[in-house]
């Protein structure tokens, strides 16, 4: 049986007309695209609960930090570019520095935007996200997981950044598995290889995983659905394990999941790494999966860096 | 030289470039129509009889700069630009594909004739004010032309632009809204409510004139009537309707940001086909 394509932000939606049912706290906000972010879900159920800042990003950050002052649970939703750039400053003072307990939950994120082009593809915000103190990063794997993070997070008193893609593609994950904030997923075990990633990129693991099992290669795939606090334990673990590191995530390598991988490692346990994600470039127009072939972010991209640090170990030894 | 066109003939090539925004929205598959068609008639103008510009020398130091702060209705600036001789017409069909000049959002550098990139919405008439001001700066006599949308006026930024405007006396500052009245969630004035708008304007110290958008005799004057300040930059609030032109599109949030399908396709290139001569 394949997996059926479903959108993130759908069941994201989902998840906010549950909380909208379940628990009168929570308060969503959005500024002028519910129906692309799927807030919608929300209105419907909580009309009273939901509110329209208008095309004022930077507005609806600071209402939700006052919202959040003031008892209530905000989630403030918009494209990622618009959710982590156009507000990072008021992020970082009205929420993080604060410390408030504001869900940013972005969506559209990423290269698989497609047409719209670079503008609307966030390939940053989770390197904006991450640098802030006292802020959690969480990128979902598929909608299932999206869904329940979005669950987790609501239970979670602090402040979250949230990320999501535009696109249907195949879940990985169970779709009644409760989210644990800040615990990654072994999806595969596997002794050769770590595959480490984020996102729909998982997916992507996973395929590059049955591909190199055709070539007697056993790689590990680690669902890294917290890039902060990231799982350190899991990582070092796996790469103990197999001392050859891949990540790879729908985001620049600077700053990313990669990035916090090889932080960590380069420190306790230098490791052969090698990042899949975009290097150091903005996206542009074209298909989703045009661009997630230009743009180095397939499983075939997985398996041909899987090889380099796999040699790279070998090389050492 | 030959006759810049009359009214009859700027109404025309509005027409023609509505059948552009169309063709390529459809071509590509997405986009935004309706913000383009509300705004043909405008770009008409500009293109066509009040931008001093040189199509085949898009850098030409004097020329008139034009910036579309609402990016997301690159399909008419893109026809604006093909019809005025900026590139070949077939490369509009190009919008959106991989490897196209024509990117979603205008994007400087991919494409002459685009002074600046936009498609985040209520940056265009700050970087419009840094044009204006370096014209001053410089003694030049360049007019700086900037197209916002209602809906984008709720970015704060745009006041933080306009203070800035008056405050410099930026008189060769124009900026026209369109006053569609819709943004993506429906009614502006539902969805965050923009009016007054005129004398919002007024507050931040701008010249304010009001028009009908789609009346080529009243946007000619009013640009003219903007070229005479000698103090203060001038806003052209611009009553239009979302989807001009073509009748199933017009006043309907549902084409702000989708293409045609096919029997949608027929049935706009046939209402747009019986106006263009
Ligand atoms: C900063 C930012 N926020 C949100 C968007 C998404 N968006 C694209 S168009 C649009 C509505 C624009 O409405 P309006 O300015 O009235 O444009 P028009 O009606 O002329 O199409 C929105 C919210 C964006 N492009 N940029
Ligand atoms: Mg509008």
């Amino acid at each position: 049986m394949t997996a059926p394509k479903l959108a993130q932000r759908t069941y994201y939606g989902k998840a906010l007309a549950q909380l909208g049912r379940d628990n009168p706290q929570v308060v969503v906000l959005d500024a002028d695209l519910a129906g692309s972010t799927k807030t919608i879900s929300f209105k419907k159920v909580a009309p009273e609960r939901f509110i329209e800042c208008g095309i004022a990003e930077a507005d609806m950050i600071g209402i939700a930090a006052g919202l959040a002052a003031s008892g209530k649970i905000p989630f403030a939703s918009t494209f990622g570019v618009f959710a982590s750039g156009r507000c990072w400053e008021q992020i970082r003072m009205a929420v993080a520095y604060a410390n408030l307990n504001v869900k940013v939950v972005a969506t559209h994120c990423g290269l698989s935007v497609g047409p719209d082009g670079a503008t609307h593809q966030a390939l940053e915000d989770v390197a904006l996200m991450r640098e802030l103190p006292n802020m959690t990063v969480i990128v979902p794997a598929d909608a299932y997981e999206a869904f329940q993070a979005t669950l987790a997070i609501a239970d979670y008193i602090g402040p979250v950044y949230m990320r999501m893609g535009r696109s249907e593609f195949p879940v990985c994950t169970p779709e009644e598995k409760p989210f644990e904030i800040g615990k990654a997923t072994v999806m595969l075990k596997g002794t050769d290889v770590s595959l480490i990633g984020c996102g729909q990129m998982v997916q992507a693991c996973l395929e590059a995983a049955d591909l190199l099992e055709k070539e007697g290669i056993s790689a590990e795939v680690i669902n890294m659905a917290t890039i902060k606090p990231l799982d350190l334990d899991a990582v070092y673990d796996t790469a103990a394990k197999t001392g050859a590191v891949v990540t790879a995530e729908e985001h620049s390598v600077i700053g990313g999941l990669g990035s916090a991988v090889a932080e960590f490692l380069s420190e306790v346990r230098p490791t052969p790494l090698a990042r899949v994600g975009t290097y150091d470039t903005f996206g542009e127009s074209g298909s989703a999966d045009e661009l997630m072939k230009k743009y180095g972010l397939t499983a075939a991209d997985i398996v041909r860096e899987a090889h380099n640090v796999i040699e790279m170990r070998d090389e050492k030894s | 030289m030959s006759e810049p066109p009359g009214i009859e003939e700027l109404q025309n090539i509005a027409n023609k470039m509505r059948l552009d925004v169309i063709e390529m929205t459809t071509a590509a598959g997405s986009g935004h129509p309706g913000g383009s068609l509300s705004a043909a008639d405008l770009m008409a103008v500009l293109y066509f009889r009040v931008l001093h510009h040189a199509p085949d020398q898009p850098e030409m130091p004097d020329r008139d700069r034009f910036v579309l702060s609402k990016g997301h209705t690159a399909p008419v600036l893109y026809a604006a630009l093909a019809e005025s001789g900026y590139f070949p017409k077939e490369e509009l069909l190009t919008l959106r594909k991989l490897g196209s000049r024509l990117q979603g959002h205008p994007a400087r550098g991919h494409l002459p004739g685009i002074e600046v990139s936009t498609g985040s919405l209520g940056q265009g008439l700050s970087m419009a004010c840094g044009i204006a001001l370096a014209g001053k700066m410089d003694s030049k006599d360049y007019y700086t032309y900037c197209l916002l949308g209602d809906g984008e006026l709720q970015e704060g930024q745009n006041w933080e632009a306009a203070m800035f405007a008056h405050h410099r006396g930026l008189n060769h500052l124009i900026a026209f809204v369109d006053r569609n009245r819709l943004q993506i969630s429906g009614n502006t004035e539902e969805v965050m409510s923009m009016d007054p708008l005129p004398e919002k304007w007024h507050a931040f110290g701008w010249n304010v004139i009001i028009i009908d958008g789609h009346n080529i005799r009243q946007i000619l004057e009013a640009c003219a009537k903007a070229k005479e300040s000698r103090k203060n930059p001038t806003v052209i609030i611009m009553n239009t309707v979302k989807g001009k032109g073509v009748s199933f599109m017009e006043n309907n949030p549902d084409f702000h940001g989708r293409a045609c399908n096919p029997d949608e396709y027929q049935a706009a290139v046939a209402e747009l086909k019986a106006v263009i001569r």
